[in-house]
This record gives C-alpha cells, structure tokens and sequence, in this order.
C-alpha cells in the first residue's frame, strides 16, 4: 500500500497508480495480482543520475565497488544504561529524574515481583498449583517500563511480567486467586497458573503460543490509530518469541500501518534451554526492528532507571509521531524457564550464581538507593519480611476460596450459551436436585444455587 | 504466501485453465433454473454470490464505523476476486486494508483490533493459505472469550473462498469446513445461494463472536434470486439454521455449499427418473449444526444420505452420520450413506480432478441404491 510513498519531493517523478481494465470475472484466481496492482507510470531518470528510484529501495546509491554487506563489519547496537553495576550514576549530569517516593515504589514492587515469585515457586513443588513461572533477574524491566506508562496504555504480555502488573496495582489478592483458580479469578479456572488478565488495568489475558500477542497488540494499536486515541499499546515478549513468524509478521505491519505500539523484547539469554547464540546469529533482536524500519533501542534491563527512562522516550514517539518503536531490554534469566524445566541441565550452576552476585536490577537499585540515602539495609530487612508475610497471607485466603460457580461450565464459550449449552445445564440442575446426596456441592460457589 | 502465487502469472492461470469444462457447474446451473420458479413475486433480482457478498460489506462497513477489512489485495486491486470492489473508494484507506503478505500477521492483527472493540473482517485469499494463520483463528480467536471468563469478547469475522476450484490442484483445493466446525468458540458458515451469501455475511459481521465464513469461489460468478427483502440492509440468514430447499418424502438429502446446487439438480433427476421426491437440506451453517432440521426431515423420509466435497475422513458428513446414530437410529430404514470427495490431494489434471469429487450422477446413483430402485 505504501510501495510508493517514500518518493522524495526533489526526484520530480510524477507517479500515478494506473488502474488495469478489470480481469475477467470468471472463477479465475489472479495469482500475480499484487505486482499489476501497483504498477506506476514510467519514471523519468535524471542524466548521470547516482541512483534509480527502484521502488523497494528508494534511496539507495550506485556503487561500482562489488562488496557484501558483513554482519561482523557493523558495530553491535550499543546497550544505553544510566546506573553502573556499583549504583552509581555514571553520567553524574544524568541524574535519573525520579522521586523518592516513585523510586521507593519501584524498588518495592520488585522485591515483592522477586518473593511472590520465590514462594509460589516452592509452593508448585509442593503440588498445591500446578505451574509458576518465575521472573527472577527481569523484574528490572518490568517494573522500570511499567513506571514509564500512562495507567490507561493497553499491555499484551507474555508470561513473565509479573512485575508490570504488580507496578499497576494488582493486587497480591489478585494474583493468588488467578493461581488458585477459586472464584474470584477473572479466567473463571481455564487459564494455567501466571495467565493473567486485568480489564481495570487494561492487561490483556496471556496467551500461552508464543508470539501471538505481538500481532494482537498491532491490531490493538491499530484500533487505537483509529480512533485518535492518546494510549498506546506496549508489547512484552522474549529473544526466543522474535523466532517466531508471528513476531516478523507483526513488526512489519505494525510499521507499513504506523501503530502506536512499543514492542519491549526482553533478552534474558535462553528460550528455554536453547541460548540465545543458538537462537539467532545477528546483533540481538534490536537490529531486527532496525531491518524493518522500525526506531529501535537496546536498554540494559538491570538498569531500571535507563529501562523506565527508554519507555517514557519510546512512548512519546509511538504516541506524537504513530508508529512502532522497539526496545530490546537486556538481562539474565537467572530463574528456569518454568516449573516444568531444569535449567542446569544444560548451563552451569556456577554461571546463574555467578550472574546472581555479579548483577541485578534489584540489588543495583539497591546500592543505588543506599547511594542516595533514601534506603537501608534496616529498612530492606523489614520490607522483605512484612512483603512475605501479606503474601501468606493472600496465598492462604486464595487457597481457602470457594471455586468459581458451578454455572461457568456451560458459559462463555459463546457470548450468548447455544439452546444445548442451556438444555445440558438444565438437565445437571435437575440431577442434582434428584440426587442431592451424590453431589458434594459446598467447594463451589453458591453451591447449588450457582447452576 | 506460496511462491505459486507469483510464478503462475494471471494470464498463464488462465490459459492453463482454459480447457476446465467443469460438469457439476453446468449441473449446478440448472438446478438453479428449477430454484427460479419459485421465485414469483416481483422486485426478486438476480445477484452472483459476488455481488452479494459485496454489497453485504459494503452494508455493514456503512452501517458500523468499527467494521474494517484487511486482506491481501483487497483495497488497490479490489480483491483477487473482485469481493471488495469498490470498497476503497467509497471507505477509505482505514477501512479497506491491503495487507503485507502475511497470513499471521494480519489475521493475528485482526484479532488484536477485535480484542480493543473493533469488528474486523479479515479476507483470507483462499481458506488455503490461511493455514498459516491458524494458530490466531483458533488459539487466539476462538478461545479468547472462554479464557478470559467472558470479558473479552472477539468479534472478528474471517472470510474467503474454501473447496476445490478448477485447475489449481491440491495446494489450493481444500474443504476446511470439518476443521474449523470442530473447535469450539468458532462458529462456521457455508454460504450457497446469493441470498445465503449475503445473509450469513452480514450475520457474521454482526455476530458478537468469532465467525468463519467458508465462500466457495466456483460460486462467485454464479448468479440466484434475489429476493426482494433480502436486497434489503437489513436481511439477515440466521446462524445455525439449516434450510430446506426441497421438500421431499423418501430421502433427505443433507449438503451445504456448492453441492446444494448438485443435490438440487441430482434431486430433479431422481423425481423424473424413478418418481422419488427427495428432500435437500441446506445447512448453511457447519457450527452451530442445525441437527433438528436434520432429524425432523429423516423422521419422514426415513433414509439419508449426507453430501459434501472435503476428504471422506474425519468429515462434515461423517459427523452428520454420527448425529443420525445418536437422534435418528430408531427412524432409519437403511443405513445413512455420505458422499464425498476422494481421499487423495486434489489433482491438477481434468480427468483426475472430475474424479476427486462428487457429482451429480454420483448422488443419483447412491440414492437409487439407497432406496433399492
């Protein structure tokens, strides 16, 4: 559609989209439709002219030197970062622009993100949920782009921004009555563990395929576009996600139909078990965006500052100008991929310890917090503990709700139940009513009156 | 998506094509003929499926402002069949989308804009190439609103030709009325006539749930009746209900899509050949399946017989004889019967090609041996 719209003013070529009589109407299929479609009018070339308009590379220049482009010859996309891993700024003219009282917040969000995640890890081995998925060593990115968003931007996430939600405001009650499945989870029990969703919070429900988010959150952006929204959408998946189709297939639309959207990659280093040198040979995922047109920036996601700053640019961008940005947010997976994997099965031990102590965004934050004196080593002692505890405490009530009504077996598979849908719910209340000793109805909802 | 897209130029497909005499489309007319009669009241028109399926966009993107469509060439080139002629220019470029060439990408962006309250209407060039967009028709579009427990509704609407075309062999002649009729959270329509056409599309559209709408592209060109209400912006083909298209009392005949025309015409030459009055259901609808149509008519005829053109296993058919042992074994004479095409990726050459499907004296001859005459 927009073949054609780089044109520069001073090439002086007029193009005009010739329409071709029309095919014949039989029942033909046109298979080389697109190349008549868009067919111009011949273009005039200037004399000794350094380049041809060609119209898939409209600005590029002759060369009489036969040369490949090398990958190795470019230099790798630089990682911008405001804090070192000492905590300390290292511009000292770039202090990070953040109050005491949102940097405290952060940081709280992230040791919270980091104990939930420790607790209800431990609690699936104990068989009492069935799944977790920990963000261990990217609560950094999370909550640092969290912070840079308006509360009313869409989010699509993937499965490990525990955090973004955490910064928003759902609540500890929240995320434990979704891993519980009682009947206060909003998916109703039909989502697995850590498949949040939140309508208040304008966080779309996970969805489990990788990659899939990314063209939702176009289309999303797209609805947005339309309707001169002044939100934008932001996109959360992994390095190993941007393999797939969907990943390419959304970028490229989302820029030939300018959306507003922030694509924010994290790169934690494995898909899974396969590292990220197995998984792609060139410079990140951030040079992909660049490939595609698309502005794009790689952050150090240890570095919340730097990550909550290159969000708040990004999505300045996306919202004035309308059109993608990409953000690669840098990190180490220091957790498994899930409960189901066991990462030293294929990296060592000593690696994730090593990177533990070496670095991370909440012990970066950390030192630099003591750095400015708004936080001590007391004061993190205490927070941990009260942290643990309200966790407890939300994890036992979840664990002691009732289940969600007996009714939500027959409902939302349509927006309006089919007549057989409504005819087998009739039927279940009326076995039930007959044989009330056979069913044990008190773990549900409203019991018998939930049908 | 397939590089087959651009190799074979436009004028090379036809002249390949050229010698296609497709039989069962001759047939198909005719019955067609026999339709028109009971047609009398004035203002009925004829439509192609074509023009139907157009002006049932057209009616809904005017009606709705969050209606839009997006699909390969449907915009600049008015589709590769012409369905979205004229869209464009009278909507819109944000409205009426040409699509880079990438069946996920577009149908997952599709979705996406449905999930933020926009009624997409996504084109799939043939049902074949979406394939590659299954995953986001079914994963993402499908099961959104039961995982979400019902807030996030998607109402989104994917529409292409489906089934086999002339001369284009297996690549791109495929039913995939039995794949999507079996996941719960879509529902699945197979439009015949003009005015099923028209009707289902613009029930689709309005449908506040995921709807696949299987076009058949030998259908394009054919022109129906159109009635006088159903030229109407409000004419709506209820989804889920069958349609009788001929009464009959010895057999029901049971189809949908194109081999409605077939069994339309299959049933006039079992009336003048053995005085056998069969009676054919139009299902219009794969999902929601009208079963009650179905087993009120075999409570009647007491024998049928189940039509279509995808692969024999695992099928339309086979699922509509799986209905008939659990509704309709105690009204059955003999054995319920399926046609279908063969089991075998769609031919190229003719001769091949005629065998892989159904046709009209196919249908007579299983009928006459159904009813023993």
């Amino acid at each position: 559609m927009v073949l054609l719209a780089p044109l520069r003013a001073s090439a002086r070529v007029g193009v005009s989209r010739t329409r071709l009589p029309p095919p014949p109407l039989s029942a033909a299929r046109y298979f080389a439709s697109s190349v008549i479609a868009r067919q111009s009018a011949p273009v005039k070339q200037r004399l000794h002219s350094d380049s041809v308009l060609f119209p898939g590379a409209v600005n590029s220049k002759f060369t009489n030197e036969l040369k490949f482009q090398r990958p190795q010859d470019l230099p790798a996309i630089p990682t911008y970062r405001l804090i070192d891993t000492h905590g300390e700024v290292v511009d000292k003219s770039r202090e990070p622009d953040v109050s005491q009282e949102l940097a405290l917040k952060m940081y709280k969000d992230m040791v919270t993100t980091s104990i939930m995640d420790l607790l209800m890890y431990e609690s699936q081995r104990q068989g009492r949920i069935s799944f977790y998925m920990v963000s261990a060593g990217e609560e950094g990115i999370a909550v640092g782009s969290a912070a840079a968003l308006s509360p009313d931007d869409v989010i699509f996430s993937q499965y490990r921004e525990q955090g973004v939600m955490m910064y928003r405001g759902f609540t500890l009650d929240e995320f434990m009555n979704q891993l519980f499945a009682n009947k206060f989870d909003y998916g109703k029990g039909r989502n697995m563990p850590v498949h949040y969703m939140s309508e208040k919070l304008h966080i779309h429900p996970i969805s489990s395929p990788l990659a899939t988010q990314i063209p939702h959150s176009v289309g999303a952006a797209y609805a947005l576009r339309l309707d001169q929204s002044s939100r934008i959408v932001v996109c959360f998946f992994g390095e190993g996600a941007a393999s797939e189709g969907d990943f390419h297939a959304a970028l490229n639309i989302a820029a030939t139909r300018s959306c507003p959207v922030v694509f924010i990659c994290r790169n934690n280093g494995f898909a899974i078990s396969t590292p990220t040198l197995e998984q792609y040979k060139g410079d990140g995922i951030a040079s992909r965006g660049v490939g595609y047109g698309i502005d794009t920036v790689r952050v150090d996601g240890n570095d919340i500052m730097a990550v909550r700053e290159v969000t708040m640019r990004a999505r300045e961008m996306a919202l004035k100008e309308q059109k993608p940005v990409l953000v690669e947010a840098m990190s180490y997976r220091v957790s498994h991929h899930s409960t189901s994997d066991d990462s030293f099965a294929y990296r060592a031990k000593v690696e994730v310890e090593d990177w533990k102590h070496r670095d991370n965004p909440i012990t970066r934050m950390r030192k630099w917090l003591e750095c400015k004196s708004w936080w001590s080593g007391d004061q993190d002692q205490e927070l941990r503990t009260q942290v643990r505890k309200d966790i407890l405490k939300a994890f036992a009530r979840a664990e002691k709700e009732k289940k969600p009504a007996l009714e939500n077996l027959f409902l939302d598979m349509y927006k309006i139940p089919g007549r057989d849908l409504e005819e087998q719910m009739a039927e279940l209340r009326r076995i039930i009513e007959e044989y009330p000793d056979e069913y044990d109805l008190e773990a549900f909802d409203r019991g018998k009156e939930g049908l | 998506m397939f590089a087959a897209r651009n190799f074979l130029s436009r004028a090379t497909a036809n002249t390949l094509r050229k010698p296609v005499v497709n039989v069962p489309r001759v047939t198909a007319f005719q019955s067609l003929k026999i339709q028109q009669k009971n047609y009398s009241s004035s203002g009925t028109k004829d439509y192609t499926v074509r023009e139907a399926l157009n002006e049932a966009l057209a009616e809904e993107l005017e009606r709705d402002e969050k209606v839009f469509i997006m699909g390969e060439e449907v915009a600049q080139y008015n589709g590769a069949y012409k369905v979205t002629k004229g869209l464009l220019d009278r909507f819109g470029e944000k409205r009426v989308i040409d699509s880079p060439i990438t069946e996920h990408g577009f149908a997952g962006l599709g979705v996406g804009a449905a999930l933020a309250g926009l009624n997409p209407v996504v084109e799939f060039m043939t049902w074949n190439f979406a394939m590659q967009a299954i995953d986001q028709i079914i994963n993402s579009g499908a099961k959104t609103h039961y995982m979400s427990g019902g807030i996030q509704p998607c109402s989104i609407t994917f529409r292409g030709p489906n089934g086999f075309a002339s001369g284009v062999a297996a690549q791109h002649s495929q039913d995939y009325s039995a794949w999507y009729g079996s996941i719960p959270g879509l529902k699945v329509v197979t439009p015949w006539s003009a005015e099923d056409a028209k009707g289902l599309l613009k029930a689709a559209i309005r449908d506040p749930n995921p709807v696949v709408v299987l076009e058949n592209e030998l259908l394009y060109g054919q022109a129906f009746p159109m009635s006088e209400e159903a030229q109407g912006s409000d004419f709506l083909v209820p989804i889920g209900k069958a349609k009788i298209e001929r009464v009959g009392k010895d057999v029901t005949l049971v189809t949908l899509s194109r081999c409605v025309g077939q069994a339309l015409a299959a049933a006039e030459t079992l009336k003048k050949k053995y005085g056998v009055e069969a009676e054919v259901i139009n299902l219009r609808s794969v999902k929601p399946l009208d079963v009650e149509t179905i087993t009120k008519s075999v409570k009647k005829t007491n024998h049928l017989i189940a039509i279509e053109s995808g692969f024999p296993s695992f099928g339309v058919a086979s699922e509509i004889l799986a209905l008939s042992m659990e509704y309709m074994f105690d009204f059955l004479d003999s054995p319920a019967q399926r046609i279908t095409g063969a089991e075998v990726p769609t031919p190229y050459a003719i001769g091949l090609e005629r065998l892989s499907f159904p046709d009209e004296d196919l249908m007579v001859k299983k009928t006459a041996q159904l009813l023993r005459l």
